[in-house]
């Protein structure tokens, strides 16, 4: 970051390539939606280039970065609470929603029709888990899970102490332990 | 001993490794007495690896190329003297020049002769004839009043009559 301060501009390409997909992913699963992922991150990247004279490195650049983006999507998810509200959580993803999800890894086995309908089953219940957490605390589970952020960078992205945020993540991994039930219960006995 | 409360606040830590060594034994101590927590703990690690099956996605092709695009559309942002910071070749000239047009300053600047005003008259008589046209003053009445000039010699000669 301190060469996309000092006008480099290949360091900007170099930051856009290596935070695109954690970013995406991270206001993805945030959101929901992968149109508004993609403007959010885009958002977030102009927000950095803009701030790029004024940034200084008092903290971490992924906490700044994902504090920008955090701020973003839990002010994104307020203007579109009403229409939210409308959207029946159960309701069925679209193909183009359920298509974005591309996993890196080929697989090599071919799964049979019914398997590919139980482990598509199995995520839709993983990711509804995770969407009925309460924003904050989806925030942090997000952060905590998928960018393995520690405690202090987290308290630090979502503006509370470190007690308050193990606090709140102790409160989310208990709801995600009783929503996941099921898969828990199938995962223990397959042990 | 450690309560369940306690518990509470150190699973995630535990789970995730991030505890030190003291508190991850005094942790040990209370799994080892407390059957619900020992469950709890398995059941937290099993979301943990539940989580991990959300595969990545990756952003569109388009996504990129929006950025960019916005990117170079951002207004040039520079304080009035950026511009010279990308070029050192700019600022060197611009100090050159600077220096050169005091230097020509200082060396054309009119040289006051340090003489006194007597002086001066008597140095202007003598080269008038050089700086003025000489047919003009030849002719020129007023001057014809005035009395010859007189040589060095010849004053040395009356001084002598006169002694």
């Amino acid at each position: 970051m301190l060469d996309v301060k000092s006008g480099d501009e290949r360091s900007f390409e170099l930051l856009l390539q290596r935070y695109r997909t954690p970013l995406v992913n991270f206001l993805y699963r945030m959101v929901r939606s992968r149109e508004q992922a993609e403007d959010l991150a885009q958002e977030v990247f102009i927000r950095v280039y803009r701030a790029r004279e004024e940034y200084v490195p008092s903290a971490k650049f992924t906490t700044w970065l994902f504090r920008i983006a955090t701020n973003l999507a839990l002010n994104s998810l307020r203007d579109h609470r009403y229409q939210k509200l409308e959207m029946s959580i159960d309701a069925p993803l679209t193909d183009s929603e359920e298509g974005d999800e591309r996993p890196f890894e080929v697989a090599d086995k071919h799964p049979t029709v019914e398997q590919e309908l139980v482990e598509g089953e199995r995520k839709k219940m993983i990711r509804h888990a995770i969407e009925k957490l309460p924003e904050k605390q989806r925030a942090a589970v997000l952060l905590h899970k998928y960018q393995e952020l520690d405690y202090a960078e987290i308290a630090k992205i979502l503006s509370c102490s470190e007690s308050a945020l193990k606090s709140m993540l102790f409160r989310a991994y208990e709801m995600l332990r009783v929503e996941l039930a099921p898969l828990v219960r199938q995962g223990k006995e397959a042990k | 001993m450690m309560s369940c409360t306690k518990m509470e606040e150190r699973i995630l830590a535990y789970v995730d490794g991030r505890l030190k060594d003291s508190e991850r034994s005094e942790t040990e101590k209370h799994l080892a007495s407390c059957a619900a927590c020992r469950v709890r703990v398995n059941e937290f690690r099993s979301v943990g690896e539940l989580l991990d099956e959300l595969p990545l996605m990756e952003p569109s092709p388009a996504f990129d190329v929006r950025v960019r695009a916005r990117v170079a559309a951002e207004p040039v942002k520079q304080s009035w003297w950026a511009w010279l910071r990308p070029s050192p070749r700019i600022a060197f000239a611009a100090s050159a020049l600077l220096v050169a047009t005091l230097w020509i300053g200082y060396r054309s600047r009119p040289i006051t002769p340090d003489i006194s005003p007597d002086e001066a008259d008597a140095q202007m008589m003598q080269d008038i004839s050089v700086m003025e046209d000489h047919d003009t003053l030849a002719n020129f009445e007023p001057l014809k009043e005035l009395p010859p000039a007189v040589d060095n010699a010849d004053d040395a000669d009356d001084s002598d009559h006169q002694m």
